[in-house]
């Protein structure tokens, strides 16, 4: 009996407990995303942002969640219910699962495995799987548009941000998540690597469907894109998947070039506030600029994003895995990044 | 502008660091919209907002039931009925607008002889319901004694031009 | 090790009724998901057994691109199933002609295997314990030294292929206009606008 418990009734138990600690904070970090967004986007509009509800409008995302959660789930009669309704679960679900490798500070990380990266990877990769089944299932012309540019737009991003990560992880040598922290004790990735954070973070934002490559749910030509069909918690979960996503590519992007939970420097006053801190920090501080980027730029139009995608970024990483793998072999640089 | 200087312009994103740059700095400017329901902006004397009926300052109605403002309104919005009162005095026994229909045109205060149906500042009267906008004639005198201060201050700013 | 037993079954058997779904479904973007699923179960098989790296790039490979782009074009298609499924008897008789002689050519081949001298001895060195090295690892170091020909010559004919399905596919249209984005961006405001000061009303 006690080793049914302690071999695995009570592990059980403890991952569903670490689970809820990372899903917990993350949702209601997402729902306060929504806030920023609109508080900053308002700002840089001189305008206010929601201000109304609750001291300083901080009530208005739990506002909204409520009103979806009350509204009534239409689905059109021409879909396709079981992929309908599973679509936003995918996208949902993906956004979460890809929260279980990443290490918040040394050694506080749910499943520290060995190709973490990879596992990212591949995730972020299948976030397409949701809006194409969304778009596909709708059975409506907008919808369909919208996912049909998603997925052409998400294959040919990701392409780009492979090659990226293949030169973190030359520096790094190691595809552990926590190791390629740890590898960057002495030098942030973000310093010899500056261009290629820069690429990997606008692949990013193609990959999140975020401006200005927001394609496939350009509100002024398609309407919504993939979601148009969607309504009440069906659509919230669609809403919270996208806006974890935007919240995992900035933690992906602090793990590889700003040194995950590593403080900028090792002096005492900043090694004295704890790693997880600083990772929220640095997390904050891309996510500023993803609102910061849709405050600013017009979105791309398809053929100068897939331009982008293929005919510059493509090439330029092509080019930064051969010379910065030549490098790091030549002068036998790994070790003294580490 | 040389060519190396714009070439190192397009490597480092000169034009979009640039663009960020202003964003950031109106990030920072004061905002330019007004609280609205705790701010509100200056209105024109000619602003044609709630309807109301005015009252002479001894308390007898203005309106002598001329019917021009129902003949002008292009919305037929206006119904008025009228018979002598019993001191021979000729009186509306009805004056309805329906505001659903008003287009807030402002050619019933124009054609008003006697200043009596003026649109008021008032404009914050939605109401929930469809009939609270079906408004009569007790509903038009009560605008016009709770709105009388500021009715009489427009004309006055405005009777120089008309 | 119940765990692992029960994980396996699962995944195995998911992956089974994944695949029989694949060819039984009626429409085909149900197929493709189904194929998905199998793809995803195979890589929780390839976990199972300590082969994390495949895994992950089965998933990043198959699922994240391959797949997708069979769904997009099995999306993009408007085919009437019924009508297609209509031959499915009449043509069932060469069909199984066909799969027969596959099988029997299957049968002969496995049946003239032998193991090449040697095999038995590499299979019974000592393979290091799977945490002494990590999967990766010992995939570079085998792909990159002993079968680096191999491996390259692979993706010579990936390449190869690539290339022949553009030329094949590639239209050259001529007098379509595209946009130059090198030439707009270098044009200065200086060379481009002029400032003129108009008498009113004297026109151009």
């Amino acid at each position: 009996m006690a080793e049914l418990w302690f071999g695995y009734v009570w592990p059980l138990i403890w991952i569903v407990i670490k689970i809820v600690l990372i899903v917990a904070p993350l949702l209601l970090s997402v729902a306060y995303l929504t806030l920023a967004e609109r508080k900053v986007i308002g700002a840089m509009h001189l305008r206010r942002g929601p201000n109304v509800v609750g001291p300083w409008g901080l009530l208005q995302p739990i506002a909204d969640g409520m009103k979806l959660f009350f509204k009534e789930t239409v689905i059109p009669t021409g879909t396709n219910r079981a992929v309908f309704i599973l679509a936003p679960c995918v996208t949902f679900v993906l956004a979460l699962i890809a929260w279980a490798v990443i290490p918040f500070g040394p050694g506080l990380v749910l499943a520290d495995i060995n190709v973490g990266i990879l596992y990212l990877f591949a995730i972020s990769s299948l976030g397409v799987y949701g809006i194409l089944m969304a778009g596909w299932a709708s059975n409506s012309r907008y919808a369909f548009l919208g996912a049909l540019r998603s997925a052409a737009q998400m294959v040919s991003y990701e392409v780009a941000m492979g090659f990226i990560i293949i030169t973190v992880l030359i520096c790094a040598g190691s595809l552990n998540l926590s190791a390629i922290v740890a590898a960057q004790k002495n030098l942030w990735f973000v310093v010899p690597l500056f261009p290629m954070a820069v690429i990997f973070f606008i692949s990013t934002l193609a990959e999140t469907n975020r401006h200005p490559f927001d394609l496939p749910e350009a509100e002024n030509e398609l309407v919504a894109g993939f979601n148009v069909e969607y309504s009440a918690m069906i659509f919230a979960l669609f809403f919270l998947g996208e806006y974890a996503n935007m919240i995992l590519m900035a933690g992906i992007t602090t793990i590889l070039f700003l040194g995950g939970w590593l403080p900028p420097a090792d002096w005492a006053l900043f090694t004295w506030i704890p790693g997880p801190v600083w990772f929220a920090l640095k997390m904050a501080l891309l996510l500023f600029v993803f609102l910061w980027v849709r405050a600013t730029f017009p979105r791309y139009r398809y053929d100068q994003l897939m331009r982008l995608g293929w005919k510059v970024f493509l090439p330029i990483s092509l080019a930064a895995v051969v010379v910065v793998g030549g490098v790091v072999v030549a002068f036998d640089l790994q070790p003294v990044l580490r | 502008m040389g060519f190396m200087d714009r070439s190192a312009r397009t490597i480092f994103l000169g034009e979009l660091v640039s663009g960020m740059a202003l964003t950031l700095r109106y990030m920072f400017r004061p905002k330019i919209t007004l609280n609205y329901p705790f701010e509100k902006g200056p209105l024109s004397p000619r602003f044609r907002g709630e309807h109301a009926l005015r009252r002479y300052p001894s308390g007898e109605e203005r309106c002598i039931a001329c019917k021009l403002c129902e003949a002008i309104c292009p919305a037929q919005a206006i119904t008025i009925e009228a018979e002598p009162r019993e001191d021979g005095s000729r009186r509306t026994t009805r004056y309805d607008i329906d505001m659903v229909k008003c287009v807030y045109c402002g050619l019933c205060e124009e054609s008003c002889p006697v200043d009596a149906i003026v649109e008021g500042p008032n404009f914050e009267f939605a109401t929930e319901t469809r009939e609270e906008l079906y408004y009569d004639k007790g509903k038009l005198l009560d605008n016009g004694d709770r709105w009388e201060t500021e009715i009489a201050e427009r004309l006055r700013a405005n009777a120089a031009y008309r | 090790m119940i765990v692992q037993a029960f994980a396996f079954y699962l995944f195995a058997s998911v992956a089974v009724a994944a695949g029989v779904m694949v060819i039984s479904a009626r429409n085909p973007v149900h197929s493709v998901l189904f194929l998905i699923l199998a793809f995803f179960n195979s890589a929780g098989l390839f976990v199972l057994l300590g082969a994390e790296f495949l895994a992950m790039i089965l998933v990043v490979v198959y699922v994240g691109a391959v797949a997708v782009l069979f769904m997009f074009v099995v999306m993009m298609l408007d085919i009437n199933f019924v009508e297609l499924r209509e031959g499915f008897l009449q043509y069932l008789p060469i069909g199984g002609v066909i799969g027969l002689v596959l099988l029997a050519e299957l049968v002969i081949v496995v049946g003239g295997w032998t193991l090449a001298p040697g095999t038995a001895q590499i299979a019974a060195a000592p393979a290091p314990a799977a945490d002494a090295i990590s999967n990766t690892h010992a995939l570079g170091a085998l792909i990159y030294t002993h079968y680096i020909y191999l491996f390259q010559a692979a993706g010579l004919i990936l390449l190869v292929a690539m290339i022949g399905a553009i030329v094949l596919t590639h239209r050259r249209r001529p007098g379509v206009r595209r946009q130059r984005i090198a030439d707009q961006v270098r044009r200065s405001p200086a060379e481009t606008i002029k400032m003129v000061n108009m008498p009113p009303g004297a026109g151009i």
